[in-house]
């Protein structure tokens, strides 16, 4: 799949921004006035970011708010409300916690919920996908999850917490990639069901049904990049969850450690979500001979 | 709203014939033409006389080869459109409704002004049926020519897709698949035609027919024609011989 930065963009800092508000929901950490009123700026602008990013590959933004009209079958729809709603309900909770030093537990836990069905969604809107095999698996919505809850536990300073996390992300990350690369291979799908000649021999795409690219090569077709997968994916752990951890656990703290290694953390799921796409190989590939 | 019909009417589809297809791709013009000029926004052309020139089609026609286990390499042409499904995955991942399933003749259609060209459906279609219009920033698919089948203006021979009323070698049909006694399904169940990508799960309308068995034999007076001698004899038996030695 055409990994588009605007994408990639979306994916990571709105799942930055929820896992945030998560934590912040949850209470974690208690602070209250100018403090919260910056933890609580820098969440509502990765994810207001994120969720603005996401429009920029839409053919027709303008009409956008019909996207929240069909929550009852599209994931994609059920994000849009989700947000908002996970945004609505923390943003009052917000105005509690720095306007008036009054912080309504209840209504932060709904909040937290919200955010973290939000992301879920997100997951969804390319698990759901069986044209994708790659991504058609509960990994995928698990992954989303924790990379948004890590993101989320490292920006709030909630270092204890982090200690589960890391690994965990880690392991998840290795287990979906070990995963992925065998799930085109087992969805039965190939060049011989696509065209449906398996029964004679051997398919092989002879001519292309024109000389130049399309929508669809452009869009699910990509491949390059992918000789770099292995380094890549090394690059990514390193920088995602290795580092960072190494330095939390080794070194003494002060603010430039955190920022350095928040912005690692950060690099390395911008390196990891680049792959998530452009490793992804749909099944239309098959037709024009490609993966 | 983007869920599914739970039934439709009619069933109409296309069969195409994988036998008598000869890859003229005069139904991929046919379908640009009339498409460009009726239903919806025109299928635009970037760059067309440039280096790069793409353009949105709605019909195209590959070309593959098979090699079965022993023989020759057979040649198919395989013209591909959309299959509309009957579990058609591009209808229930639209987030904005504009994506719908019929339920009078269960063709797959976009509602292009509710359309805000996320591209999901498309990646959500197996076969590559939908492309995003790079001018208008709309779905584009097949509408199986709905302001041709049912137009009262056009002669009755007319009331058909572009791509079968063109094509030369009669490798399309349309009709209604879900009517066990039309021409289509009689030709279906006839000539054994099949799903693409069933493993899928979309129960594609669309059908296609499979090539008919090749002939073994294709030259009748080969059998007659036997080699004089199996073995080199003279000269080039002698060089042979000679050549094995070394």
């Amino acid at each position: 799949m055409h990994p588009a930065p605007s994408i990639i963009f979306f994916t990571v800092f709105s799942g930055l921004g929820f896992g945030m508000l998560t934590f912040l929901g949850l209470g974690k950490p208690d602070v209250s006035g100018f403090t919260a009123f910056v933890f609580f700026a820098i969440a509502f602008a990765l994810a207001v970011a994120g969720l603005a990013a996401s429009a920029f590959h839409l053919g027709n933004p303008q009409r956008a708010l019909k996207a929240f009209t069909q929550w009852r079958s599209s994931w994609l729809s059920r994000e849009a409300c989700l947000s908002v709603a996970a945004l609505s309900v923390m943003a009052f909770y917000a105005i509690g916690v720095v306007r008036f030093d009054n912080r309504i537990p209840a209504l932060g836990l709904i909040g937290a919920g919200l955010s973290l069905l939000t992301v879920f969604t997100t997951s969804m809107i390319y698990a759901q996908l069986k044209t994708v095999p790659r991504w058609n698996q509960w990994s995928t919505p698990a992954l989303f999850l924790l990379y948004a809850l890590t993101g989320g536990a490292f920006l709030t300073g909630q270092t204890s917490i982090l200690n589960w996390l890391f690994p965990a992300l880690t392991l998840m990350q290795i287990f979906a990639w070990v995963q992925g690369d065998k799930l085109f291979a087992d969805s039965g799908t190939t060049l011989e069901t696509a065209t449906g000649l398996g029964h004679i021999g051997k398919v092989r795409l002879f001519e292309a049904p024109h000389t130049s690219g399309n929508y669809l090569t452009k869009e699910m077709v990509h491949v390059v990049g992918r000789k770099h997968v292995p380094i890549l994916r090394v690059i990514g752990l390193l920088s995602l969850s290795v580092l960072p951890w190494a330095g939390l656990t080794l070194l003494p703290f002060n603010h430039v450690l955190a920022l350095v290694t928040v912005l690692l953390h950060i690099i390395g799921a911008v390196t990891i979500r680049w792959l998530f796409f452009a490793q992804a190989e749909h099944t239309v590939g098959l037709y024009y001979g490609k993966r | 709203m983007t869920s599914l019909p739970e039934y439709t009417e009619k069933t109409l589809g296309l069969v195409i014939d994988l036998d008598t297809c000869v890859g003229c791709h005069a139904c991929v013009t046919a379908c640009k033409g009339w498409n460009t000029e009726n239903y919806g926004a025109p299928l635009a052309d970037t760059d067309a006389y440039g280096a790069e020139p793409v353009g949105s089609f709605l019909n195209r026609v590959h070309s593959y080869e098979v090699q079965p286990e022993t023989g020759p390499a057979q040649l198919f042409h395989f013209p591909k459109s959309c299959l509309h499904c009957s579990d058609a995955p591009c209808v229930t991942v639209c987030p904005t409704g504009a994506s719908y399933k019929r339920v009078e003749d269960g063709i797959v259609l976009v509602n292009e002004s509710d359309c805000i060209g996320c591209g999901l459906c498309a990646w959500a279609c197996p076969y590559g049926a939908r492309e995003l219009d790079q001018a208008e920033g709309v779905m584009k698919k097949c509408t199986l020519c709905l302001d041709r089948i049912y137009n009262e203006n056009l002669p009755e021979e007319d009331r058909q897709p572009a791509c079968v009323r063109t094509c030369p070698a009669g490798a399309r049909h349309f009709g209604d698949l879900g009517d066990e006694t039309s021409a289509v399904s009689q030709l279906v169940a006839e000539r054994g035609g099949f799903d693409l990508m069933p493993e899928q799960g979309t129960k594609p309308v669309n059908k296609y027919l499979p090539p008919r068995p090749k002939d073994e034999q294709i030259d009748i007076l080969a059998p007659l024609l036997a080699p004089i001698a199996e073995e080199p004899a003279g000269f080039l038996g002698w060089l042979d011989r000679t050549l094995e030695k070394l």
